[in-house]
């Protein structure tokens, strides 16, 4: 019913470990341009896993057997590997989980933040400097001079998350994958990263497909939500009909467990049985069914 | 800080120095063969040999001739060759640039074949290539270098011979050289012929030095890079849209180029060891040649002098391959 192509179109996506259980059990997703997608589950459900699949750094483990993965229109899959790492590194960005890890400790800042503006598009260095310069200040940090010139260990982990952010959308990429990109830093930093990375959303017009376990962040945040459940899509919605009107009982016992959803601190409480029951049938019937269509 | 960190370096280099001449020292001298027996014409009187002792400063004890060397060393007086009637200093010098330079190349050699074999195998993990990669890389591990030695020479020395299989230089050639390190003048003065000539002479000795070397490097640079390729930072590049290959030199190399360094430094001093038997396979005219022949003369002066001399160099690597960490690792570097 939409003209415009999706920012992102996952459809029936399944990856299997070499045991041939499957991870991801035929996921389907949309994020519309310039839409904050939020990708809700507990530990385990195989959220970052659809992340790494779209920006093609699946774990060698682990295989994508089934599905497809469209930017902007283009599947992926119709592209040689070349292409398609030169299009995912132009259209989308990965704001990772852990600040700390996500940062060479070898190499300073600068040269992070602007390599993927000079070596894949080629941009001249004096282009990629002013405009690195341009994103630490929408970062709201104040000596870029140091920043670029620091290695990671120079900088707190706060910092280093406003360091990936800038650097994230310093090439005005369409979609950006934030994996839990507050998990990792202290309660007070949590909630300022929040609400810098829904800022500078808002302003680029990015679409971002936002990991969480938090539905508090959900509320907050997203246009639309996916929920997964064992790599199992379980409920798909607009974020306000989401929590209106629940249709699966896994997410109303998600509610019911986060009291106050603007409370991004608060966490998950453990799933009533009754409804562990319901999803441990669901998966079963899934896996079922795909064992009957792949003999 | 800093200054505090280099003083004691230096006093632990020292210690070292000093604990290698003493042992050098006494262990020559416990060891069986008398070298001024192997000196003297057969009919010697006892007195012949006396005057000989006393001329060398061996009728005197053992601690007093230490101290006398010792105190002559300090003043850079290494004493004088029993076998060679020269200046130990000199004879160490004139030859030390030989085996420095085949030193060198040979390590190059070794980074050169180990580093890209190592890329390869990383980018390339968990296939056929990288199983083939460490196959070779055990099998030339396995050998050692004067092993080696034997093969090279087979092969190119007699099978094809495309290199020279003896000696330093061609002895034909005329040398302008003004120092011993003939294969950094012969570049410096662009007289490529004779760097042609030298590396001939060398590639064989060289190459057998640095096979396995450049297995170890191989084997453990690979197996670091795989381990630094599922971190996050490295993933981050793939997602920027760098290929395999440049991830692997852009952000895994340095760091993991660290672990090997170390190793590197270690193995080189055990290069400069091979060099002994290496440099006496291909008549190599070094400073591992001269010191056999010191041995079997019973040339204490000389051996003393050679064995400080390659103790030295030990000690300088090892301070090089710190420095070398200090500068590749920031954190270390304002720690
Ligand atoms: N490298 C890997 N090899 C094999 N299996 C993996 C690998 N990484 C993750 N998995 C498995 O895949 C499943 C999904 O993992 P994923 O990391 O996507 O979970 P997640 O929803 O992101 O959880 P979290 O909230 O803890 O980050 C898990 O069961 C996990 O054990
Ligand atoms: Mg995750």
């Amino acid at each position: 019913m939409n003209a415009r192509p999706s920012c992102l179109s996952i459809s029936g996506l399944t990856a299997i470990l070499p045991n041939g259980s499957r991870v991801l059990r035929s996921v389907s997703l949309d994020v519309k341009p310039g839409e904050v997608h939020a990708l809700v589950g507990e530990s385990g459900a195989g959220k970052s896993m659809i992340g790494k699949a779209l920006l093609g750094v699946l774990p060698p483990s682990v295989r994508q057997v089934e599905g497809s993965i469209a930017l902007e229109g283009t599947e992926l899959e119709t592209l040689g590997a070349a292409a398609r790492r030169r299009l995912i590194g132009a259209r989308t960005a990965l704001i990772p989980q852990d600040p700390l890890t996500a940062l060479n400790p070898s190499r300073r800042i600068g040269p992070q933040m602007s390599d993927r503006l000079t070596h894949i598009l080629g941009w001249p260095a004096e282009r990629a400097r002013n405009r690195i310069r341009e994103m630490l200040a929408e970062v709201h940090i104040r000596e870029p001079d140091r920043v670029i010139a620091a290695y990671p260990h120079e900088l707190s982990g706060g910092m280093r998350q406003r360091v990936l952010i800038a650097a994230a959308f310093a090439a005005e990429p369409r979609l950006i994958v934030a994996d839990e990109p507050t998990t990792a830093l202290d309660v007070t930093v949590q909630k300022q990263i929040l609400r810098l990375i829904a800022d500078l959303q808002r302003q680029h017009g990015t679409a971002i497909l936002f990991v969480t376990h938090d539905l508090g962040v959900v509320a907050k945040i997203s246009q639309s939500v996916t929920v997964l459940y064992a790599g199992m899509v379980v409920e798909r919605a607009p974020t306000p009909a989401l929590f209106a009107t629940p249709q699966h009982a896994y997410t109303r016992a998600l509610m019911a467990a986060t009291p106050r959803y603007t409370d991004p601190a608060s966490s998950l409480q453990p799933v009533g049985s009754a409804v562990l029951a319901e999803l441990a049938l669901e998966v079963q019937n899934a896996d079922n069914e795909w064992k009957r269509a792949h003999g | 800080m800093i200054l505090q960190k280099f003083l004691l370096r230096l006093i632990t280099m020292a210690v070292t120095l000093f604990g290698v001449a003493v042992v050098v020292f006494i262990v020559i001298r416990v060891a069986p063969g008398d070298p001024i027996a192997m000196m003297l014409p057969p009919g010697a009187g006892p007195e012949d040999i006396a005057r000989l002792r006393a001329l060398y400063g061996l009728d005197k004890s053992l601690p007093h001739q230490f101290l006398i060397w010792l105190g002559g060393v300090v003043q850079g007086d290494f004493g004088t060759s029993i076998s060679l009637r020269q200046d130990v200093l000199s004879l160490v010098l004139g030859r030390l640039p030989a085996t420095l330079e085949l030193a060198t190349v040979a390590l190059l050699i070794a980074l050169i074949i180990g580093g890209p074999l190592a890329v390869i195998g990383a980018r390339e993990r968990g296939t056929a290539v990288e199983a083939g990669i460490d196959v070779a890389g055990g099998a030339a591990l396995s050998i050692p270098d004067f092993l080696w030695g034997l093969v090279l020479i087979l092969l190119f020395g007699v099978l094809a011979p495309i290199f020279e299989i003896s000696g330093r230089v061609s002895p034909s050639l005329d040398l302008p050289f003004s120092t011993q390190f003939y294969l950094v003048e012969s570049i410096l003065r662009l007289r490529f012929d004779l760097t042609a000539d030298l590396l001939s002479h060398m590639f064989m000795p060289a190459l057998a030095l640095a096979l396995p070397l450049a297995a170890i490097i191989t084997l453990l640079l690979k197996q670091s890079l795989k381990e630094v390729m599922d971190l996050d930072y490295v993933v981050l590049a793939r997602v920027k849209g760098f290929s395999e290959t440049q991830v692997i030199l852009r952000e895994a190399l340095k760091n993991a180029a660290l672990p090997t360094l170390t190793l590197i430094g270690v193995q080189f001093t055990f290069l400069i060891g091979g060099t002994v038997i290496v440099e006496r396979l291909f008549s190599y005219e070094g400073l591992g040649n001269m010191a056999i022949d010191a041995v079997i003369n019973r040339d204490l002066p000389l051996i003393q002098g050679i064995v400080l001399v390659f103790a030295l160099i030990f000690v300088l690597i090892n301070l090089a391959v710190d420095l070398s960490y200090a500068l590749l690792n920031p954190r270390l570097r304002h720690g």
